[in-house]
C-alpha cells in the first residue's frame, strides 16, 4: 500500500509542522517514507509545498508524480488549487477555506470554491474558526491533520495523536493537549462533511 | 549503534561526516547546503569531540580551514552551494595539487531549476577540471554510507572528495539506518608527501604528472566501486545510464522492475569500461542526468559511433531544471498518468520581503529620494533577502549578479559616468565579498553610496550568524572611509525623514559614502523574543 500525499500552503503558515507529525507517525509504524520540502528564497510568503510519500514498499522518487497524489492538503485554497495537476482521478483535497491575501491580484474567492468544489472529492474546512471553537487557536494546522486523519488509510489516527505528543511533547503537556484537541475537532468536522 | 532516523539528505551527509571521525567542518550558508552544518553543530558528539563547527566568513575561507586541518591530518568536511564552489576555486583546484592528509571532502549542492540560486551550474565539472573523485549518492542512506566511504577513499588516494547533492537530495528526508562503528577521530599527524604542499613550480610539475596518473587510478576505482554497477533488463532495444538521484526518477516509472539494462554511476570520474559493458548490449542509451548534460556529452564525442546517445542534448529529456519522474516518464515513452488540467483561476505567489522587514522600509527611503530627485540612478545590488526589492512594489534594483558584485559594480558604472551610483548588499555578503570592493572604493576614491542593510544576520538562509555583526562600521573605518561619511540610520517608518536627509547628503557627497541601515532581521527578532 501507497499514499503519495501533497502539503501546500503560504511560506510560514506552517505546513511543515504536518509532515512531521505524519512523518514520525509513519517511521513508528514502520512504514518508508519520502519527505521533500521547500527550503530558502522560496519561504518567503511564497507558495510552498512538500511532497510527502508513505508506502510499505521501498519509495524511489522523492517526487510524486502527476496524476499520482492521492491527498492533496492545503492550510489555503488558492494553494490547493495550484497542485491538481498532480492529484490522482480518485484523490481527495482536504483544505482550508480561509484565503490568505498577500498578493494583489488574489482571485474572487467564490471562483476558487468553484474550481475546488468542481473536484470529485473535496473536504473543505474552517480550520481557523474550528480551531479557535475549541480553544486552541493557534493550532489550525492540527485541525487540518486531523480532517485528513479521516481519509488518510495508510496510517492510524491513534498514531498520529501519538505522533502530535512526541513532536510537541517538548513544549509541555498544555500544548500537547491544545494539539490534540484541534486534531480531534477536524476529524470529527471531516467525518461530518 | 543507533536506530532508524529521518533525515533530510543534508542532515545524512552530516551524519555520516560525524560518525566518520569528523574533526571540523567549515561552511558559509547556502541554500541547498545549509543544514549540513546545522545538524553539525547541533549533535552532542559535536561537542563531546570538540568538533570545529564556526560558520566561515565565505566558502574561500572555509575550504581553505579544512584544508589545513587535512594537513594537520585531521578529518574535515567543507559545504556549500553550488555558485558557493567558485567562491572556492582558487583553494579546491590548489587541494587537488596538495592532495589530502587527513579526510578531505567537500560537499556541493547544487540547485537545478534554481529554486534559490542564480545559476543551473553543475559541480561534477569540478571533478573533472580538478581531477578529484565525485561521489554523488541517490538516496539519503547511501549520502550516509558515501559520506563515511568518501573519507576512506579521500586518505587511501590522498585526494579531496567531492560529495555532489542536488536539491531534492539535500532537501528531502527519508529513513536512514547508520551502519558501522562511531570511528575515533584521527590524531594530529603530518603528511607523508609533504613536498606536494609547497606548490612552487619546481613541484608543482612533478605533483602535475602524478595527479594525471591517480586520476587514471581514480576512474579504475569507480569501475569496480560498489556504488556503480550494471543491471541486465530483458528489453536490449536500449540501455539507460542513471546518474545520481536520476536513478529514482527511471525506477519510479517501473515499478515491477526496469525492463532496460541500466548502469548506475554514483561515482566519479565516469567510468567509461562500464559504459563500454553496457554499450556491447544495447545499440541506444539513454542518458538520465541531473544538472548540465556531463555524462552526455562525454559520451557523444565527436566521431561516429555504431551507439546511438539520447538524453537532454537531443531534447529527449528536457534540456533544463531539474529532474521530475514526469520527464523521465515522457523520455522513456510512457503515456502521462491521467489527472486534472491546471485551473485557470490561479495567481502566482512569488516570494516577497516579510511584512515589517527592514529591508522594506530601506528601500521605501531609498526610492523616495532617487525616483523624486535622481532619476539618472542605478542601484547595484547583491544576494539576499533584499535582491526581493526587484520585485513589485519596490522595483528598486536594478542589478543582481554574484555575492560582493553590488559594491564593485557601482564602482565600474560610476567611472563610466553613472550617478548618483548606488551600492546595497547586507551584512553577511558585505563581510563575504564586499570589504574587499569596498577598499577598492576607498582607494580610487569612487564617487558612490555604498548601502549596508544590516539586519545582523545570514537571513536568507534561515538565520545564521553573520560574521561581522556589532563591527560593521568599525571595519569600514579601518579600510579607510572617512569617519564623517560612515552613516547609520534605522529603517523604520516613522524615520523616513532622517533617513532620506541622510541618503541625500551622501549623494550630494562626491567620495565614498558607506551608509549602514540597521534593525534586526523580524524572523530572528521574533525567535529572540520566544527565548
Amino acid at each position: 500500500m501507497k499514499q503519495d500525499i501533497i502539503l501546500a500552503g503560504v511560506g510560514g503558515q506552517g505546513i511543515l509542522s504536518i509532515a512531521t507529525v505524519i512523518g514520525s507517525a509513519a517511521l513508528e509504524q514502520g512504514l518508508h517514507l519520502k519527505q521533500a520540502e521547500v527550503h530558502g528564497m522560496s519561504q518567503r510568503g511564497g507558495d510552498v509545498q512538500s511532497n510527502l510519500r508513505l508506502s510499505s514498499d521501498p519509495i524511489y522518487s522523492d517526487l510524486i508524480p502527476r496524476g499520482a497524489a492521492d491527498l492533496i492538503v492545503s492550510l489555503e485554497p488558492l494553494e490547493a488549487l495550484r497542485y491538481i495537476p498532480y492529484l490522482a482521478p480518485e484523490g481527495w483535497i482536504i483544505t482550508n477555506t480561509v484565503p490568505f491575501e498577500n498578493i494583489p491580484d488574489y482571485p474572487p474567492m467564490d471562483q476558487v470554491m468553484g474550481a475546488l468544489n468542481k473536484l470529485p472529492r473535496v473536504i473543505a474546512i474552517d480550520v481557523d474558526a474550528i480551531a479557535k471553537e475549541v480553544g486552541s487557536p493557534r493550532s489550525a494546522n492540527m485541525v487540518l491533520l486531523g480532517a485528513t486523519a479521516s481519509v488518510l488509510g495508510i496510517l492510524d489516527p491513534d498514531k498520529l495523536r501519538d505522533g502530535i505528543r512526541r513532536i510537541f511533547g517538548r513544549k509541555g503537556e498544555e500544548i500537547v493537549e491544545a494539539n490534540i484537541k484541534a486534531f480531534d475537532a477536524g476529524f470529527a468536522s471531516a467525518r461530518k462533511k | 549503534m543507533a536506530d532508524k532516523q529521518l533525515l533530510l539528505g543534508d542532515e545524512a551527509v552530516a551524519l555520516g561526516a560525524l560518525h566518520a571521525g569528523l574533526s571540523g567542518v567549515y561552511a558559509y550558508p547556502g541554500t541547498p547546503s545549509t543544514e549540513i552544518t546545522e545538524y553539525i553543530q547541533g549533535h552532542p558528539l559535536t561537542r563531546e569531540r570538540h568538533i570545529h563547527d564556526h560558520w566561515t566568513t565565505n566558502e574561500k575561507t572555509a575550504m581553505e580551514g579544512a584544508l589545513g586541518m587535512s594537513y594537520a591530518g585531521k578529518r574535515s568536511l567543507v559545504c556549500m552551494k553550488h555558485v558557493g564552489m567558485n567562491v572556492c576555486a582558487d583553494p579546491l583546484m590548489g587541494s587537488a595539487m596538495t592532495g589530502a592528509n587527513g579526510g578531505l571532502v567537500v560537499a556541493a549542492c547544487d540547485d537545478p531549476s534554481m529554486h534559490s540560486s542564480q545559476n543551473e551550474q553543475d559541480s561534477r565539472f569540478w571533478g573533472t577540471f580538478g581531477m578529484m573523485p565525485v561521489f554523488e549518492p541517490s538516496n539519503q542512506q547511501e549520502a550516509y554510507e558515501m559520506t563515511r566511504a568518501a573519507f576512506d577513499y579521500s586518505e587511501k588516494r590522498t585526494i579531496p572528495v567531492i560529495m555532489r547533492l542536488t536539491t531534492r537530495m539535500a532537501h528531502s528526508r527519508a529513513v536512514v539506518t547508520p551502519t558501522g562503528d562511531i570511528r575515533p577521530q584521527n590524531e594530529l599527524h603530518y603528511p607523508e608527501y609533504p613536498k606536494r604542499w609547497v606548490t612552487l613550480p619546481v613541484n608543482a610539475r612533478v605533483r602535475n604528472r602524478e595527479l594525471i596518473k591517480d586520476y587514471a587510478q581514480f576512474e579504475e576505482d569507480a569501475a569496480t566501486s560498489k556504488f556503480n554497477w550494471i543491471a541486465d533488463g530483458p528489453d536490449h532495444s536500449m540501455g539507460v545510464i542513471a546518474c545520481g538521484i536520476a536513478y529514482n526518477y527511471l525506477m519510479e516509472n517501473y515499478p515491477d522492475g526496469c525492463p532496460y539494462p541500466v548502469l548506475k554511476v554514483s561515482q566519479y570520474p565516469f567510468p567509461r569500461k562500464l559504459a563500454l559493458k553496457l554499450a556491447a548490449m544495447v545499440p541506444t542509451i539513454l542518458v538520465l542526468e541531473e544538472g548540465q548534460p556531463l555524462v552526455e556529452n562525454m559520451l557523444r564525442g565527436v566521431f561516429p559511433s555504431n551507439t546511438k546517445i539520447i538524453g537532454r542534448i537531443d531534447e529527449t529529456v528536457v534540456r533544463d531544471g531539474e529532474l521530475s519522474p514526469d520527464d523521465v516518464r515522457k523520455a522513456l515513452g510512457l503515456p502521462a498518468l491521467p489527472t486534472f488540467a491546471p485551473s485557470q483561476v490561479l495567481a502566482p505567489r512569488p516570494p516577497a520581503l516579510c511584512m515589517g522587514c527592514g529591508h522594506r522600509d530601506f528601500y521605501t527611503a531609498l526610492n523616495n529620494v532617487l525616483k523624486k530627485d535622481y532619476p539618472t540612478a542605478r542601484v547595484f545590488s547583491d544576494i539576499g533577502c533584499y535582491t526581493l526589492g526587484y520585485m513589485a512594489p519596490f522595483h528598486a534594483i536594478n542589478t543582481c549578479v554574484e555575492m560582493g558584485a553590488s559594491f564593485t559594480m557601482a564602482q565600474g558604472a560610476a567611472y563610466s559616468g553613472t550617478w548618483p551610483a548606488v551600492g546595497v548588499l547586507g551584512d553577511s555578503t558585505f563581510t563575504h565579498s564586499g570589504m574587499t570592493g569596498l577598499l577598492d572604493a576607498v582607494n580610487g576614491n569612487a564617487d558612490v553610496v555604498l548601502c549596508i542593510s544590516d539586519n545582523l544576520t545570514t537571513a536568507m538562509t534561515g538565520g545564521q550568524d553573520s560574521a561581522g555583526t556589532g563591527r560593521i562600521e568599525a571595519i569600514c573605518a579601518g579600510l579607510g572611509v572617512d569617519p564623517a561619511h560612515i552613516r547609520t540610520i534605522v529603517p523604520l517608518p516613522k524615520n523616513y525623514p532622517d533617513m532620506e536627509k541622510v541618503i541625500r547628503e551622501e549623494i550630494e557627497y562626491h567620495g565614498v559614502s558607506v551608509i549602514v541601515c540597521r534593525r534586526e532581521c523580524i524572523q530572528t527578532a521574533r525567535r529572540h523574543a520566544k527565548k
